[in-house]
This record gives structure tokens, C-alpha cells and sequence, in this order.
């Protein structure tokens, strides 16, 4: 019983669940708990992302693209279609596995830089379209989002979206964790190790590397969705390919590999320009010494470095 | 009747014909081995026998089903297994994950039951944890069961691409030179394993210079010279083949002057013994 709760699946998601539980205690005001539930957004995104470059060892700069399609979908459906807004996002999200599917297929192929190549490619298209097509979109001014409703009841104000936002990174780190454990989540593991190991196995690489493709690009359109209807308001520059860079850097910074590491990769570099905000001119620099400090001392991301440690120091 | 048949196989990188022409047959339960110097095409043939690389002409049936073109999982999926020269184990994972990976095909589920965790999945992962372990008991590695797979020695992961390949439940295991980089001891206990492989029903081909291992345990070899098939028998008729002893003692012993020392000696030493 003791070894199943230190197992992170039972154990790192009970405690997990108690942080969210708690954190309110010392969210004093509105504003903290915006930068929360922002974290749990990009938090979402992160563990999703993290499937895809961690786990499988595939790249992608285009995920901000995604995310915004999710995003604009329920902006468009929602608030120019008057669909309902929870009909407008498992539509958006549903058409985003759709299309991540199709482009997935042909350009996971691709290794490495090339395959950076070419998501970053797919995320400027996504971006352009977005900020062109102004009859729907708005272009660069961007689109106002009617807030989340769903059966009458209105889904408005910072602590309600808090418990939302919660409970939905609770349950998205729970998939992950249940996919990393499962068979397929083992063949994303080798396939990022040997591929050629993996298929004489009976792993269909091809298959494996688009299916993990889809699910992150599922977490981050859901997101968008979230994102959209929290603000309610949206522009081309959550889209833009910098927020894909950003969404990137959490994961490598959290930790590859590591499900409670995109969580804390989130979380961090969500919080620190907020925090850094006291160095004012200086803001950026500071946040980039940090970085710097940070992949030096603690080279595979902040999570794994530090369970390492852990583990050396207990023996 | 054969397990498997390989056909007027061929495999060109450019102009150089790494195997031409090959044609053969296993016949299953037996130890098949394939020798020949380095740049003899062995590896090439392996990689032809499980789809990672695609023969320029040809053809390859297994069990009945010809797979010639097919994916190296579709080659898996039939029953072929195989370890590497140059091993692929996956740093990145548990030697006893490494392992469960192997269980892949008899284990796999729907994504949604592995994202629910279903209940039969929870029950299904702790089954393949205790075969894995089985298996690892089996080819010797008891004390590596919590080991990380990038703190093993080699020898022992040797044996772990052996228990790997054997998680898949082949009919037919391909062991490109698992002798190679072994002490002694660690040489001489690979053939009792690859008897208990043969023992289990499982048709092994081996690819191996060492001599003693090979005359050991070997019910048929192939001779390979420059991707060609230079004799082919019962191990006593081939170490015995004029055209063998040949291509590794006489004019070719010049035309490669790296394969190791132990062939020429062990086949002048079969030689000696067989006259």
C-alpha cells in the first residue's frame, strides 16, 4: 500500500490533488487567482506537449497553433454561430485530432530538425490564416468570446474557473500518467530510444508517433477552448509562433519526460515575469539568467534534476 | 514444411551487391547459422529477414505468408524476433521495462483503455511485469530486476535483447553475434541458453564468428562470401568444405585481413580433427 501511494501515479497525484486543493488559502486576490488558473491552462498544454517531446522524442514548434485553433473554433462557434459553447468545443477539438491527424501523418516522418522545420511551418500557416481571414477572425484586433455556459448556468468569475481549470489539469495529468503506464506509453518510451528496436518489437513507429501527435495537439486545442472562454477575448498572439517557443521551454525547463515536470515548467515560467516585475527595466534579463542558471545547474529540467538529487542523497 | 524460405534474395547499396542471389531454406527447431568474413553480408541478410531494410529483388515467406516489402513490426507480428550487433536497447527505460516492451504485441490495448487505466489493462500490466521478470530469470539477468537498463554491463544486455526478443514469443530468433564482446564464461553459458531456446520450440539463426559456439550448438550452416552464398549443410559437412576452409585460410585470408584470428584457428582446428 505504502510502495503504490509513492508510485507517481497514486502517490505524485494525491498530492497532486492536494495542492490545487490548498492553494486557495494563499490566493488573497483576484489577480493571484488569474496567474493560477493561466498556469493551469499552459499547464494543460505542457503535459500534453510533453507526451510528444519527452516521452516520444519528437519535436514540435507549432503547438500555440493548435492551441489557437482551439481557441478561434469556439470563438467563432460560440460567439458568431451562437452554438453552445460546450458543443462549439468538443467540435473545435474533434476538427483539431482531425486535422493533426492528416498533417501528422505525413510529416512525422521527419526527424529532428526537420521535423521542427516543418511544425513551425504548420503553426505560421495556422497563424497566417487566423490573421487574415478578419470576416471571422477579427484579423491582428482579434475576437470576443461569450462566456462558458453550459445548461442556463454561466460560467463566470475567477474562483469558479480556478475549481474548473483544477479539476481539468488534474484529470489531464491523470491520462498521461495512465498512457505513460500503459503499453503504448512504453512504445513511445522505446521508439524515442531505437526506433529500429521498437518496430522488430511489432511497434508500428509511424502509427505510435501520430497517435501521440494527435492527443498533444487534443490537450492544447482543449485548452485554447478553456483559454478563450475564460478571457473572453482573443488575439493572433496566442497563436503567434513565440507562444509555441514558450510552451516548449516550460516543457524542457520542467523536465523531459516528466509529467509533474511540464507542470512545474508551467508554472514557474508562467509566474516568474509576474513575479520579476519588481526588477522592472531589468525584468527580462533577470528571467533570462534565471533560464540560463537554471539548464546549467539543473540540466534535465527542474523536476528530473531534482529527483535525482533526491535519490542520491536518501542512499 | 520450411519455416522459412528466402528467395533469389538480393541487396544493392548503389553498386555494391552487399547479398546477390541468395537462396535458402530453415526448416524449423533447428540452430541455423551463418557465417562468413566481415563485409560478408550476415547483418545485411538479418536486416532483409526483419524488414528494416527492404530487399532490391526477391523474396522472403515465413510460415506461409510471404512478407517480402512488409514493415519490420509486420515481421513481428509473424514471429520473428531479433537482437542486435550493435545493441538497440532503450537507455531510457528500466531493464525490466525494456523487457515488457517486448510484450508489446500480446499485451497491446485500445488508447482509450490506456488512457482510463481499465480495470483489465491494470490486471494485464501486472501480468507482463511478472512475465517479464520470468523471462529475465530465464536468460540469467535475476539480479538486474530493478536495475536501470544504462547501468548494466554489456554482457548482461546482451542477454536482455535475448530476453526481449523472447518476450514477443517468436517462432524464430535472429542472433546477430550475441558472442561478440563476451568473457569466456559469459560465451560458454550462451549455449546452454540458445539450447534452452530450441528446447522451447523456438527456431534460432545465428550470426556469429565464434567458431566454438558456432560447431557447438549449430544443426545447418550458411556460408556467405561477398554477399553470396559460398556453401551451405549439416555443420560437419560445411566445416569440412574445401571451398569454406578456402575462403578462410587460403587466398582470402588476404582479401580481409581483420576477421578474427579464433575462425582460422578453430577451422584448422575442425579440419585437423575432421582428417
Amino acid at each position: 500500500m505504502l510502495a503504490r501511494l509513492a508510485s507517481p501515479r497514486t502517490g505524485g497525484l494525491l498530492a497532486f490533488a492536494a495542492a490545487i486543493a490548498l492553494l486557495p488559502l494563499v490566493l488573497s486576490n483576484k489577480y493571484f487567482y488569474d496567474i493560477a488558473i493561466l498556469v493551469g491552462l499552459n499547464a494543460i498544454v505542457c503535459v500534453g506537449l510533453n507526451l510528444l517531446i519527452g516521452y516520444a522524442g519528437q519535436i514540435s514548434l507549432g503547438h500555440a497553433g493548435f492551441f489557437g485553433l482551439g481557441a478561434y473554433g469556439s470563438a467563432i462557434l460560440a460567439s458568431r454561430f451562437g452554438w453552445p459553447p460546450l458543443a462549439a468545443m468538443l467540435a473545435t477539438t474533434a476538427a483539431v485530432a482531425a486535422l493533426a491527424f492528416l498533417v501528422g501523418r505525413p510529416i512525422l516522418r521527419l526527424k529532428g530538425n526537420y521535423l521542427a522545420m516543418a511544425t513551425l511551418g504548420l503553426g505560421i500557416i495556422i497563424f497566417m490564416v487566423i490573421t487574415t481571414e478578419d470576416k471571422y477572425t477579427g484579423g491582428p484586433d482579434g475576437i470576443a468570446v461569450v462566456p462558458f455556459s453550459l445548461g442556463g448556468y454561466v460560467l463566470q468569475g475567477e474562483r469558479i474557473w480556478y475549481w474548473v481549470v483544477g479539476a481539468l489539469l488534474l484529470l489531464a495529468v491523470w491520462l498521461a500518467l495512465n498512457l505513460i503506464e500503459s503499453p503504448a506509453g512504453r512504445a513511445l518510451r522505446a521508439l524515442h530510444s531505437s526506433e529500429v528496436g521498437a518496430e522488430v518489437v511489432g511497434i508500428n513507429a509511424a502509427e505510435q508517433k501520430v497517435m501521440v501527435f494527435v492527443i498533444s495537439a487534443v490537450f492544447a486545442a482543449f485548452a485554447g477552448s478553456l483559454a478563450a472562454h475564460y478571457s473572453g477575448f482573443i488575439t493572433p498572439s496566442k497563436v503567434a509562433f513565440l507562444h509555441s517557443i514558450e510552451l516548449v521551454t516550460m516543457v524542457v525547463f520542467g523536465g523531459m519526460a516528466s509529467i509533474f515536470g511540464a507542470v512545474v515548467g508551467a508554472a514557474v515560467l508562467t509566474t516568474l515575469p509576474q513575479l520579476l516585475a519588481v526588477f522592472e527595466d531589468y525584468e527580462m534579463m533577470v528571467f533570462g539568467a534565471v533560464m540560463m542558471g537554471t539548464m546549467i545547474f539543473l540540466p534535465r529540467g527542474v523536476v528530473p534534476s531534482l529527483a535525482r538529487w533526491l535519490a542520491r542523497w536518501r542512499t | 514444411m520450411s519455416l522459412l524460405r528466402v528467395e533469389a534474395l538480393s541487396k544493392k547499396f548503389g553498386g555494391v551487391n552487399a547479398v546477390e542471389d541468395l537462396s535458402f531454406e530453415i526448416r524449423p527447431g533447428a540452430v541455423y547459422s551463418i557465417i562468413g568474413p566481415n563485409g560478408a553480408g550476415k547483418t545485411t541478410l538479418l536486416n532483409l529477414l526483419t524488414g528494416v531494410y527492404q530487399p532490391s529483388s526477391g523474396k522472403i515467406v515465413f510460415d506461409g505468408h510471404d512478407l517480402t516489402g512488409r514493415a519490420p513490426y509486420e515481421y513481428a507480428s509473424h514471429g520473428i524476433a531479433r537482437t542486435f550487433q550493435n545493441l538497440q536497447v532503450f537507455f531510457n527505460m528500466s531493464a525490466l521495462e525494456n523487457v515488457m516492451v517486448g510484450r508489446y504485441l500480446k499485451e497491446r490495448c485500445g488508447l482509450l483503455s490506456a488512457l482510463l487505466r481499465a480495470p483489465r489493462l491494470a490486471r494485464a500490466e501486472r501480468a507482463c511485469r511478472e512475465e517479464a521478470a520470468e523471462l529475465m530469470r530465464y536468460v540469467g539477468l535475476q539480479d538486474y530486476l530493478s536495475t536501470a537498463s544504462d547501468a548494466m554491463p554489456y554482457g548482461a544486455l546482451k542477454r536482455l535483447e535475448i530476453a526481449r526478443a523472447l518476450a514477443t514469443e517468436p517462432k524464430l530468433m535472429l542472433l546477430d553475434e550475441p558472442a561478440a564482446g563476451l568473457n569466456p564464461t559469459e560465451a560458454l553459458e550462451l549455449d546452454d541458453l540458445i539450447g534452452r531456446l530450441t528446447g522451447r520450440g523456438v527456431t534460432v539463426v545465428l550470426v556469429e564468428h565464434n567458431m566454438r559456439l558456432v560447431m557447438g550448438v549449430s544443426d545447418h550452416i550458411l556460408v556467405l562470401d561477398y554477399g553470396r552464398k559460398l556453401a551451405e549443410g549439416p555443420a560437419l559437412a560445411v566445416r569440412s568444405d574445401p571451398k569454406v576452409i578456402e575462403a578462410y585460410l587460403g587466398s582470402d585470408a588476404a582479401h580481409d585481413g581483420s576477421f578474427a584470428p579464433e575462425i582460422a584457428s578453430a577451422v584448422a582446428a575442425a579440419v585437423a580433427m575432421h582428417r
